[in-house]
């Protein structure tokens, strides 16, 4: 079909993106709210320890303190996942990690709440605390939660084939060791909330940074004994989110808690360190990643052990921890796999969902082992993949469906742009290239809370004024959604933009919705808007057809207007609407979307996970210069090419694949959390470094179009697939220059510097060695 | 202790009592409602808060409303005019240089600044004047393809 100017497959700016350039866009803590108090939160110093006494008298004391509140006032814990709730949204009977909140005041000004945070006296007895996840595996160890032994939130173990057999007919098995370091969304907003409870009729609105609106929504009523239909809950702009705000916060919870108590407005605004704290992030792993291959590159078997240190408590965890062992699967032709994960509780901030949720690490384990072994076959790289491809559509031995494949595409893409096969093994001393590849999925094929409801439904409405307006629960948090379903409609209806509004995440007028995560929201909610924009279409054709005496059959929908085919009549688009509300008025119109039961995993424990109806695919070269006295890895330039089906929007799908690959290298070359006895030190910008603008490299993106069969107009996801990608491509480009195969993230100058310095020990060693064999000789 | 403080804002002269200590981001970001400005962390570690002061710009949560007494500070919201996005907002727009736009008023301030004084900086200038922007979205390649596109634009002006 040919793209309109505003419909799938046009480089439409975003629908909401005048709003950001001008600062009338209003993130939470833009929002006018002239007479709201000001909250505060009271964080642990504490690691590990049972609360004795949380005393607020003398803080409650203070005048201009209007109300607080403490574990006392919520006995529910919350979670994202049904079997993993154990946090509450303020510590009780237990603090597990240093910067946990205790208490929450609410005050006439910030002067006057931070004044009483410090008559606040907690008294405490401090328990073991343990900030490693070897240290917290420990026989002897204290539990952090009392049902868990050993401290393990969840262990998987799992086998699909026969690895034995495929190691044995390997004819080269290589094991090694990884290491990430944490890492941490850093989205720019910092975390904030708004609530705002009416005493008189018992309703509480919450305005908030999420990306999930309705989980939100379900753990304040749950947190605060609410029915649910007495609590609206709002997302306005949101300034990036990555995985951080895929769950409820304790931020949410304890602001809507400081409202009722205060029986009005409240504002609670992190700072940029409490944004840390509350974290969520990605987890520090320890990965022993064993490898069979044939002399020909062929993969035999793969064998990975994960140990995650997950922080404390469970949030996403034990999707985490099987994701991470799921999506070993699904990028190659893998014909066996061992997988044993190990998900461990710590007394650091909870870990969560991050971009590329649970597979980042392994992909990188995977594929830089992967080049190492390719390397010493002798074997090109890229070849060694084109040798490991599957041909979809195919199931994966762990039950997942590959439907489109666009792999093949992307490889050659890379290799291409990049200028691979005249440049690689033949640049100068200190420069290299590396090649990585991953995959991610377009939506959990079976959500979180699996209630019978499709898995995404929008609502148009059009009224007496022609407009088009899109109600949906999907939340816009930056990567383009809004602006996604918008060109659904456009695509469908033919309807010139400026008709198409869209109204994004207010629970009180938009249809439910999961929210934005697992990249679901263009496969999903992609899809139920086409459904609705043809739902809607098919009763303006009915309009058309009566208003002109004629079948629906012969009328033909130009977009602008509707025509009989054979009168050739035409009624443009605004009396098409007029005739289309006569008798009924208002159109409403609703779209679902479901996935099939068929794609919703394997039948093992824990199959659902990593399941999806589409993969998206992602190559990607590195060019890297190292300086070989300082260990500074500079990146000149990075090549990325993704099979995202559809290009839905190709401007927005660019810049989601360059923003993914610049944060995969951030991970790769300097992001990394730090705990001092539990105590968060790079907190801030400037310990916890993301790149800037003068170290960040040029990338080219390459758009793979496979058009996936069940995707919206044939598109997947285009935002976490190409991420996992980076560290394995860097690490990569680093050996090529180096001859160093560095398996610990960040690859920072220190440890950069560091190995280049234990080799040339090791090679004076050896020369003084063989230095000194020659002189013995001759004496003997 | 407050004082009446002069500071033209955007064009217009303003007179208000303010406290020696009140960070220029809170006069405009409170009494002003100016929101455009960002808070994006704790101080001068991201650049969201970028305005101009006499031209130049600058971090407004690293400065007191006390020290641009009598300066002209330009903020996002004075960018476009008469209805008409400023050659900057319009690239940043068109070329996706903003996604989330939560940094996107203190990159376009900063980008502005650098204009001001460079009309047609290469991409390394341009690189070095943003180096204190922080963005999470973008990679920084819209950016730069944006902040080129308003060079194009002027130019062909």
């Amino acid at each position: 079909m040919k793209a309109n100017r505003s419909g799938a497959g046009a480089r439409r700016p975003l629908i909401d993106g005048v709003e950001k350039v001008t600062g009338t866009a209003q993130y939470t803590a833009d929002l006018p709210a002239p007479n709201a108090l000001v909250g505060r939160i009271f964080r642990s110093p504490y690691a590990h320890a049972e609360i004795v006494l949380v005393d607020t008298a003398e803080a409650a004391a203070l005048p201009g303190v209007v109300a607080i509140v403490t574990g006392q006032d919520c006995d529910k814990p919350y979670g994202i996942l049904p079997i993993s709730q154990n946090e509450f949204p303020l510590a009780r009977e237990r603090i597990r990690y240093r910067g946990e909140p205790v208490a929450a005041v609410a005050a006439v000004d910030a002067e006057t709440a931070e004044r009483a945070l410090k008559l606040i006296r907690l008294k405490v007895v401090e328990r073991p605390a343990y900030f490693a996840a070897a240290d917290a595996r420990r026989e002897d160890a204290v539990l952090l939660h009392d049902n868990k032994r050993g401290n393990l939130e969840r262990e998987v173990h799992n086998e699909f084939g026969d690895v034995a057999a495929g190691f044995a007919r390997a004819d080269l098995v290589r094991e090694q060791t990884f290491r990430c370091a944490e890492v941490t969304h850093a989205h720019m907003e910092p975390h904030a909330a708004l609530a705002c409870y009416e005493p008189e009729r018992g309703h509480l609105t919450l305005h908030s940074v999420t990306q999930v609106p309705y989980y939100v929504h379900l753990s304040l009523a749950r947190c605060l004994d609410m029915d649910p239909s007495c609590i609206r809950v709002v997302k306005p702009f949101i300034g990036g989110g990555f995985g951080a705000r895929t769950e409820t916060l304790n931020f949410e919870i304890v602001c809507g808690m400081l409202a009722r108590a205060a029986r009005g407005t409240v504002r609670l605004d992190l700072t940029r360190e409490e944004t840390f704290l509350t974290h969520r992030g990605r987890p520090e792993s320890d990965i022993r990643m064993k490898i069979g291959m044939t002399r020909e590159g062929r993969l035999t078997a793969c064998e990975m052990e994960m140990v995650m240190r997950g922080g404390a408590y469970g949030g996403y965890g034990i999707v985490t921890i099987l994701y991470a062992g799921a999506l070993l699967n699904g990028l190659y032709d893998l014909p066996a796999v061992k997988y044993d994960g190990y998900r461990v509780y710590t007394n650091t901030p909870p870990c969560g969902a991050m971009r590329g949720h649970g597979t980042v690490n392994s992909r990188f384990a995977f594929d830089a082992l992967m080049g190492e072994m390719a390397t010493e076959l002798g074997l090109d790289p890229i070849e060694v993949r084109r040798r490991n491809l599957l041909k979809a559509p195919t199931e994966t031995i762990n039950g997942l469906r590959v439907t489109s494949y666009g792999l093949p595409e992307a490889l050659d893409w890379v290799e291409r742009a990049s200028g691979w096969r005249s440049r690689y093994g033949r640049l100068p001393k200190g420069r290299g290239l590396g090649i990585a590849c991953s995959h991610f999925v377009s939506g959990s094929a079976k959500p979180v809370h699996w209630s019978g409801e499709p898995h995404a439904t929008v609502i148009l409405k059009l009224d007496w004024d022609g407009g088009i307006v899109i109600l949906t629960g999907a939340s816009e948090i930056g990567q383009g959604s809004s602006t996604v379903m918008a060109q659904c409609v456009a695509e469908v209806l033919g309807v010139d933009w400026e008709r198409i509004r869209v109204v994004a995440s207010d629970s009180l007028v938009t249809p439910k919705d999961n929210g934005s995560y697992s990249s679901r929201v263009t496969y999903m909610v992609g899809n139920a808007t086409i459904d609705a924009a043809q739902n809607l279409k098919k009763l303006l054709i009915e309009a058309a057809a009566r208003k002109l005496k004629t079948t629906p059959e012969d009328i033909e929908c130009l977009g602008e207007a509707y025509r009989s085919i054979a009168g050739g009549q035409t009624l443009s688009f605004n009396e098409t609407t007029v005739e289309a509300l006569v008798g009924t008025g208002t159109l409403t119109v609703k779209g679902n979307f479901t996935c099939p039961e068929d794609f919703q995993g394997g039948k093992h424990r824990g199959g659902a996970v990593g399941s999806t109806m589409g993969f998206s695919y992602a190559a990607t070269v590195v060019e890297v210069s190292v300086d070989e006295v300082t260990g500074l890895v500079k990146v000149e330039r990075a090549w990325c090419a993704l099979d995202c089906g559809y290009a839905i929007n190709p401007l927005s799908v660019e810049g989601q694949i360059q923003g993914a690959v610049w944060m995969g290298l951030g991970q790769a070359i300097c992001e990394e959390t730090r705990y001092e006895n539990g105590l968060h030190t790079a907190a801030n910008f400037l310990d916890y470094r993301v790149p800037t603008i003068a170290e960040s490299p040029p990338i080219e993106v390459g758009i793979i179009e496979s058009l996936d069969p069940n995707g919206p107009f044939g598109a997947k996801e285009a935002s976490e697939g190409p991420l996992s990608s980076l560290p394995a491509a860097l690490a990569d480009a680093v050996r090529n220059a180096t001859g160093l195969a560095l398996r610990e993230l960040p690859l920072t100058p220190e440890r950069v510097a560091g190995a280049l310095e234990a080799r040339e020990r090791e090679q004076r060693a050896a020369a003084r060695k063989s230095a000194r064999q020659p002189a013995t000789e001759g004496a003997a | 202790m407050k004082r009446i403080l002069r500071i033209r804002v955007n064009g217009r002269w303003r007179e208000d009592a303010l406290a020696d200590n009140t960070l220029l981001i809170d006069y405009l970001r409170g009494p002003l409602q100016l929101t455009g400005t960002k808070q994006g962390c704790d101080g001068g570690e991201c650049g969201a808060c970028t305005v101009l002061v006499d031209g130049r710009p600058r971090l407004a949560c690293c400065t007191f409303a006390a020290a641009v007494e009598g300066c002209h500070v330009e903020t996002i919201e004075s960018q476009a005019q008469n209805g008409r996005l400023s050659p900057l907002q319009q690239a940043f727009h068109e070329k996706l240089g903003a996604q989330c736009g939560f940094c996107t008023p203190g990159m376009v301030m900063a980008a502005e600044g650098l204009l001001r004084r460079n009309p047609q900086p290469d991409e390394a200038e341009i690189r070095e004047a943003l180096g204190g922007n922080l963005c999470r979205c973008t990679g920084y390649v819209k950016i730069v393809e944006s902040v080129q596109a308003a060079c194009a634009a002027k130019e062909a002006a």
